[in-house]
């Protein structure tokens, strides 16, 4: 290498610009109700097994994250919250986010496949080509719907951890992935209406830029008061003892009277937008509760702490 | 990504540099398919001792046929 082009030569990128590709910080809620799916599925599973299950689950979704940054860089150069990501601050060329990306999604889908099962893969292939392709290139930029499609994506880790052990689809694993998809629009549209400058910048049509204010908090509001009776459905169809019931009703009802004083509000400019941060903040713990809770049930169960 | 766009040679800082984040990079990599070959001898050894899936426990199937 003594005789090498300098023209050739190129920084390579940083293996940290690799690892924040992945959205580590989304990556905390993938591993969690993915686990919690897992715990909460009537079975047992081979530790290793459960683990390299998890595994493929988070290194799936981080596949998925770095083909969305790949195919969105020129949108994230754009807005304040996402410009210093690794490609539209320079730290790293398309090219390889791609190349990463695919390989992440690959190698995940083929050892889920081999490790645990080709349906358990068959489902995370797909949650892949929702999220990246589905969701980022067709649907997002399209329909002010966007996050309520895009929530599906989110959905899946749970669904997927609970077939890892099962092995087939029932109706509460598809309950699980329906709590997620209900709660995501209310969540993210509270940060929306908090941040809303920077999506108008970029061109995606976000709600409360298409929509307007009003709307979008009737909307908010609209999604928490569906979420109330859904989150209880796995104890309605017996899927779980009353303590996941109750826990489901006393969360989610705070979740809808939060929701309320977000949807009946009108914002006057430089009111801090308290009441939807607080949304904003109540819908992430109310998310790890209440999965939690679906544990705390099913091992009440097997111990035999309620009927 | 710092993309050369003149045609000097690089300094012997901007070699430096290079080589750094080549050797850091190669030894994530080393770590990575080291936890890979420790993941999937795991793996195996855990198929090889399971049961097959939808087998019936011993003697289930005569008794159901008899």
């Amino acid at each position: 290498m003594t005789t090498a082009n300098p023209q050739a030569l190129i920084m390579p990128a940083d293996w940290r610009d690799f690892f924040a590709l992945t959205k580590p910080g989304v990556m905390r809620l993938v591993i969690f109700t993915a686990v919690c799916g897992m715990l909460a599925a009537p079975g047992t599973i081979n530790p290793v097994l459960a683990f390299t299950a998890i595994l493929c689950i988070a290194v799936g979704a981080g596949g998925a994250a770095a083909l969305n940054q790949w195919w969105e860089a020129d949108l994230d150069a754009v807005m304040k919250r996402t410009a210093k990501r690794p490609i539209p601050s320079g730290r790293m060329d398309r090219t390889s986010a791609r190349d990463f990306g695919f390989a992440l999604s690959g190698i995940s889908v083929m050892t889920m496949g081999l490790a645990i099962g080709w349906l358990a893969a068959g489902i995370l292939a797909f949650s892949i080509f929702y999220y990246a392709y589905l969701y980022t290139v067709w649907l997002k930029p399209r329909t002010p719907q966007n996050i309520v499609i895009g929530g599906g994506a989110g959905a899946f880790p749970p669904l997927i951890g609970w077939i890892a052990v099962t092995g087939h689809i029932t109706l509460m694993p598809v309950l699980l992935f329906l709590i997620i998809f209900m709660w995501t629009p209310p969540h993210f549209w509270a940060l929306a209406l908090f941040v809303q400058i920077d999506y108008s910048k970029a061109g995606i049509p976000m709600m409360p830029v298409v929509a307007g204010e009003r709307s979008t908090r009737w909307q908010i509001l609209a999604y928490a008061a569906a979420l109330l009776p859904l989150s209880m459905a796995p104890w309605f169809i017996g899927g779980t003892g009353w303590i996941y019931g109750i826990a489901a009703f006393v969360l989610s009802g705070m979740f809808l009277w939060l929701s309320i004083k977000v949807g009946l509000r009108t914002s006057t400019p430089g009111d801090g937008m308290k009441p939807e941060k607080r949304l904003f903040a109540y819908s992430i713990a109310y998310l790890f509760i209440l999965f939690a809770m679906l544990v705390a049930d099913r091992f009440a169960t097997i111990y035999g702490l309620q009927a | 990504m710092t993309n050369l766009s003149d045609n000097r040679p690089l300094t012997a800082a901007e070699t430096d540099a290079l080589r750094a984040r080549q050797r850091e990079r190669n030894k994530v990599m080393a770590l990575i398919l080291g936890f890979l070959v420790i993941l999937f001898f795991a793996i195996s050894i855990v198929k090889i001792g399971a049961k097959p899936p939808h087998s019936p426990a011993e003697g289930a199937e005569q008794a159901e046929h008899s």
